[in-house]
């Protein structure tokens, strides 16, 4: 007979048993060691029926095909750019992938995105030694100007965000602030000064919290939000729900 | 008479008092100090992360690079000379060697996990407490690892088995010393590193190391609390969907 | 897009609010803690804000130097550890790190703090050797402030070993301390567009336009001074700055 030794939502690391005998099988973050399942990371444990399924509270972010990063550019190529992306590996953008305007061969491609300049793309293709291909064609992505940013564990991104960006959308209309959150744990700011700063803590405040229970709450208590907490008003997160763009201009 | 009696009235048995924390380099992917005793070691990891120069690329997978280093006030004699010295040289080499096994890099090709550790004060058994905090820096980096490691010294003091040997033991004159520094992985009990000095007979040795299999589960139960207190620090109330 | 973000900072110095909601001239909490690294004569970790340092002083006997037969010696050391902050490379100290180490050691000399006479043991033969050394836990800004007031601390806590017959024993310390007239403490004050501040962030201190290091003992006495940064400073600038460092310096030395 199979027995399970943690209960849902424990947090576990690595090397700990999860459950013994064969009932149970293991998920993404778990393994079997004969007859036992062994969690691999320190994480959250999910029980799914009979799978158990760890989701990591750490971790630096690994490129992934349709992840909308916020990246910088470390290089500029007769072809494109080449882009740091909060990752072990670098990302390229290609001209034809850059924009739809013709681009006569020899262009001085800096005019379009120079050295330092901080951008959100997606990606587009990631191969098995990572060689990472990237888009800026596409709503919400394009050049950020001005404004800061944080740098916050990828983890926690997705909770940061929130369902159909409802978390974020919450932050935006309390501070009044741009935000855009890069799936790779880069979110650029700007607004006024106080602003941002509120912002910020109530980001800090989720990556700490990502895992309690009535975390949402909290956050709207501590940003005194009397509004709803919901649905973003446009219909932009339909298109591409990795990233929020509301406020976000196109071009 | 032989020796009979250890500092504090410690069992041959039993560990030094240990502090365990993690997420103390903020900077840091991961981090962890590990103190046992008088020995106190901080390791912070970067990574995964790119890789230079490129020559060390492994395409296969990523690889663990360990840097084992004394603060110049760390030793228990004289000043330290900053920089890497022979001895910390081959013990960066033994650690990573004692944390490789455990170690699962396959979805990180040519990049490049650092691992460093420092001993901010020693009192013996300096390997094995930076072995620990690297344990438990890794893990909290979220790097895929089979189990923890965990990492302590045996050996023979004249006449009595011992664990966890601290500086007065090691150098004790009345008898023959040996120092064995161990680490072993929890879940399948295989050492991960072994090294010895000093004198020891067959018997003894196997004697020795068994004794560590009596302290490894606590090591590990120490180094789990430490990793998930982080998080239970916010909180018991836990919630791991997203909204 | 380098330049954005310093316009963005100036922008938000101008309404004296920083990124972390602090003042122009707000320290970050500092918190020292005292004899952390047992083998050391003296030993302290300083944090300020997410800024960590750990200074340890050990004392040897060794010759003088020829030129000062009957005067101990003071040697500082700054090591920028690759774990403090991931672009620090293992290898030997680089520039910065001899700059700052430079620095604390001028503070700690041209104050005259230590009597270093009081330190001969045989003149031209055997002195103590004070060895003065930082270790970077994490760097997030004010590396230079926070050595500085580590080497202070640490200095006032060290105890000597034991010597005897020619011979230091490490495992026993007298209680006898170094021997100290001042306190000498460094402030940095930073300067980005016509804005002065203390204490920067990473962030902050990688977009200043210069930086002066103004060391002063208790009586607000100079006695060190150390201009960085890329931009030139005027005689207006550094009498403000001047002003600022004496008065933050205060606030430093009553935690110490």
């Amino acid at each position: 007979m199979g027995k399970l030794i943690i209960q849902d939502k424990t947090i576990v690391v690595p090397g700990e048993t999860l459950a013994e005998g064969m009932d149970y099988l293991p998920g993404a973050g778990t393994y079997r060691l004969g007859d036992k399942i062994l969690a691999e990371k320190v994480g959250l444990i999910n029980i799914d029926g009979r799978a158990l399924k760890l989701i990591p509270l750490s971790g630096r972010y690994a490129p992934k095909r349709n992840d909308v990063i916020i990246c910088k550019v470390i290089d500029v190529t007769f072809s494109g750019w080449r882009f740091e992306t909060n990752s072990a590996y670098s990302a390229m953008l290609s001209v034809k992938d850059a924009t739809s305007d013709y681009i006569a061969r020899g262009a001085d491609l800096t005019s379009y995105f120079d050295i330092g300049d901080y951008v959100v793309a997606k990606i587009t293709n990631v191969t098995s030694q990572k060689l990472v291909d990237l888009t800026t064609k596409g709503l919400g992505l394009k050049r950020l100007r001005g404004g800061r940013m944080i740098k916050v564990n990828s983890q926690k991104v997705p909770r940061i965000i929130g369902k159909q960006g409802s978390m974020v959308t919450m932050i935006k209309k309390a501070t009044n602030c741009n935000i855009v959150v890069g799936q790779n744990g880069l979110i650029w700011l700007s607004g006024e000064p106080k602003d941002e700063v509120t912002a910020v803590s109530a980001i800090r405040m989720i990556e700490a919290n990502s895992h309690i229970k009535g975390l949402t709450d909290k956050v709207k208590e501590y940003l005194g939000f009397t509004g709803e907490v919901g649905e973003p008003e446009h219909k932009e997160y339909e298109h591409s729900q990795n990233v929020d763009n509301q406020n976000v201009d196109n071009n | 008479m032989g020796y009979s009696k250890r500092t504090n009235n410690r069992g041959f048995d039993e560990l030094r008092k240990i502090e365990a924390k993690t997420g103390v380099i903020k900077n840091a992917d991961g981090s962890a100090y590990f103190k046992i005793g008088n020995t106190a070691a901080y390791a912070a990891v970067y990574g995964p992360r790119n890789l230079y120069p490129k020559f060390l690329q492994n395409p296969s997978t990523g690889i663990l690079r360990c840097n084992y280093n004394m603060m110049p006030f760390s030793g228990t004699g004289e000043r330290v000379r900053p920089g890497p010295s022979r001895r910390s040289k081959e013990i960066s080499l033994v650690t990573e060697k004692a944390l490789l096994p455990v170690v699962d890099l396959k979805e990180f090709p040519n990049a490049v996990v650092d691992v460093f550790i420092e001993l901010i004060e020693t009192d013996a058994g300096s390997r094995c407490a930076g072995i620990c905090a690297a344990s438990m820096a890794l893990a909290d980096a979220g790097i895929t690892m089979k189990d923890l490691v965990v990492a302590v010294s045996v050996g023979k003091v004249d006449d009595k088995v011992a664990v966890d040997l601290d500086y007065d033991e090691e150098a004790y004159e009345d008898g023959p010393v040996s120092d064995i520094p161990l680490a072993i992985i929890p879940s399948t009990g295989e050492f991960t590193l072994l090294q010895m000095d000093g004198e020891i007979s067959k018997d003894d040795l196997i004697k020795a190391l068994s004794l560590s299999k009596k302290v490894v589960p606590k090591l590990y139960e120490i180094q789990k609390k430490a990793l998930s207190e982080k998080y239970k620090l916010y909180g018991s109330d836990t919630n791991g969907n997203e909204e | 897009m380098a330049d954005d973000l310093k316009s963005h900072l100036i922008s938000s110095f101008e309404k004296n609010i920083r990124f972390d909601n602090r003042g122009l001239l707000d320290f970050r909490n500092v918190v020292i803690e005292y004899n952390v690294s047992k083998n050391a004569e003296g030993s302290v970790r300083v944090k300020i804000g997410d800024t960590e340092v750990i200074v340890g002083v050990k004392l040897m006997v060794d010759k003088p130097f020829p030129d000062t037969p009957d005067h101990g010696v003071i040697m500082v050391n700054t090591e920028f550890l690759p774990m403090a902050n991931p672009d620090f490379e293992s290898g030997p100290p680089g520039i910065e790190a001899i700059e700052q180490a430079r620095v604390v050691d001028r503070g700690i000399r041209e104050s005259k703090m230590i009597d270093l006479k009081k330190l001969c043991i045989k003149k031209g033969e055997k002195v103590w050797i004070v060895s003065i050394d930082v270790c970077t836990l994490n760097d997030d800004g004010n590396l230079l402030d926070a050595s500085a007031l580590g080497a202070m601390a640490a200095l006032k806590v060290a105890k000597f070993p034991e010597y005897e017959n020619d011979e230091i024993n490490y495992k026993t310390h007298t209680n006898t301390k170094l021997p100290m007239k001042k306190q000498p403490v460094a402030v940095t004050v930073y300067k980005m567009g016509k804005h002065f501040f203390v204490d920067p962030s990473k962030e902050e201190e990688q977009n200043i336009d210069a930086r002066l290091t103004i060391t002063t003992t208790e009586d607000n006495t100079i006695c060190a001074l150390q201009k960085g940064g890329d931009f030139p400073l005027t005689l207006d600038d550094i009498a403000n700055m001047l002003d600022i460092a004496t008065k933050i310096s205060k606030e430093l030395r009553s935690k110490l």
